[in-house]
């Protein structure tokens, strides 16, 4: 899932600042399962906007809802009244679901009520953790399921850089060393042999290197054209 | 100055609740700008609530629950304290002083110490001083809502 962290009340009140009526439109999807932009978040920080205005002696109305999905136009059209009646939206969704709210009503400022952090899992009860970078080639079959570009952070592809401590990355001791859970890995699956390959080298115009990247499927578009998928 | 505190103190069932009880029966006296409200388990306290309650102008606020590994519920007060903690972060963030909001731990037994914090937490919030929110003028919560996703056929044929 998308993983994403509130930002603070101060800046969002900054930002908003010219607005008088606010809709904070909250995301059901991946920043509810990470907690940052859920129906439960969004009623936080419209409270806690709320108050904050309030001490300044400013007025403002702060109208909360959430929906299943901001990044599809089908879901955001469940907002649809409430925006039209909102002088600005304050998006707890990620950069994303921002920018559809915000390309779907190009009349409306759309604001960003989250910084989007990574692509990553619940490790455990309160910690999120980046496990991939979206290269658009994934490797992981080469590597026993460990990212080296996400999760080794030389993001070397063709073996350990050797610094490693008791299993831990030299950068920081809380990051595990990513070769050492490729070697252990591929150890107990028996394909040790993966590593004696060479490496081909990364086409990184496939990565965000390459620009916006953009993925078109002739076998989904109905009535567009006839095709397969690209 | 005419101004007494007004201090909502949340209180679990099967502890602060019934240590305040005692502290009545003994006639331990304490302080009486603590309004007692019953909760099933300080777990019940979700962090809008406290939100809510300052923005109505409550001057301070008690989460009072069971001991540490006491909770009949097994974690109600460690997750109420998690909250509180939230909810103090929100609080300062917006510019409100997070010493209005306090989490205590206590037994059924220990009226002295509900008594304590009774008198205590009144000291601090007038040390603090009124909630500045309480004369100023209220934008009511719209109340958090979700658009469910059946609702989502019937409203986009509304606004077609």
């Amino acid at each position: 899932m998308i993983v994403a962290y509130r930002k603070h009340i101060q800046d969002l009140k900054r930002i908003l600042r010219p607005h008088k009526r606010i809709l904070v439109l909250g995301c059901g999807t991946c920043v509810t399962v990470c907690l940052a932009g859920g129906e439960r978040e969004v009623a936080l920080i419209s409270s806690a906007l709320r108050i904050a205005y309030r001490l300044d002696n400013e007025e403002r109305q702060i109208e909360e809802l959430t929906i299943e999905r901001q990044c599809e136009n089908q879901f955001i059209e469940d907002a649809l009244e409430q925006i039209m009646a909102s002088d600005a939206i304050l998006s707890l969704a990620c950069g994303a679901g921002v920018q559809a709210v915000a390309e779907r009503f190009p009349e409306k400022p759309v604001y960003p009520g989250l910084d989007t952090k990574f692509i990553g899992i619940l490790q455990e009860q309160g910690v999120w953790v980046e496990k991939c970078i979206a290269c658009g080639q994934c490797i992981l079959g080469e590597y026993g399921t460990v990212c080296p570009l996400t999760r080794c952070s030389k993001g070397q592809l063709s073996g350990p850089c050797g610094a490693s401590i008791d299993g831990k990355c030299e950068v920081a001791p809380d990051i595990e060393c990513a070769w050492q859970l490729i070697y252990e890995r591929l150890k107990a699956l028996g394909q040790l042999e993966r590593l004696l390959q060479p490496v081909p080298l990364t086409d990184w115009s496939k990565s965000h290197e390459g620009g916006p990247r953009k993925l078109i499927r002739e076998d989904q578009r109905i009535g567009v054209d006839q095709g397969g998928e690209q | 100055m005419d101004w007494e505190p007004k201090i909502l103190a949340l209180c679990c069932h099967y502890c602060a609740y019934a240590a305040a009880d005692l502290a009545g029966s003994l006639r331990i006296q304490y302080s009486p700008n603590i309004r007692v409200l019953r909760l099933p388990c300080t777990g019940k306290v979700d962090t809008e609530y406290i939100m809510y309650a300052f923005e109505e102008g409550i001057d301070g606020l008690i989460i009072a629950g069971c001991l540490e590994g006491g909770c009949h519920f097994q974690e109600g007060n460690l997750r109420a304290r998690k909250r509180v903690e939230l909810a103090k972060r929100f609080l300062a963030e917006a510019g409100l002083e997070p010493e209005r909001l306090e989490m205590f731990n206590l037994s059924s037994a220990q009226a002295n110490t509900f008594a304590e914090i009774a008198d205590m937490m009144t000291e601090r919030i007038k040390q603090l001083g009124p909630n500045p929110l309480r004369n100023k003028p209220r934008t009511p919560a719209s109340g958090s809502r979700y658009a469910a996703p059946s609702a989502q056929s019937s409203l986009a044929e509304e606004n077609t």
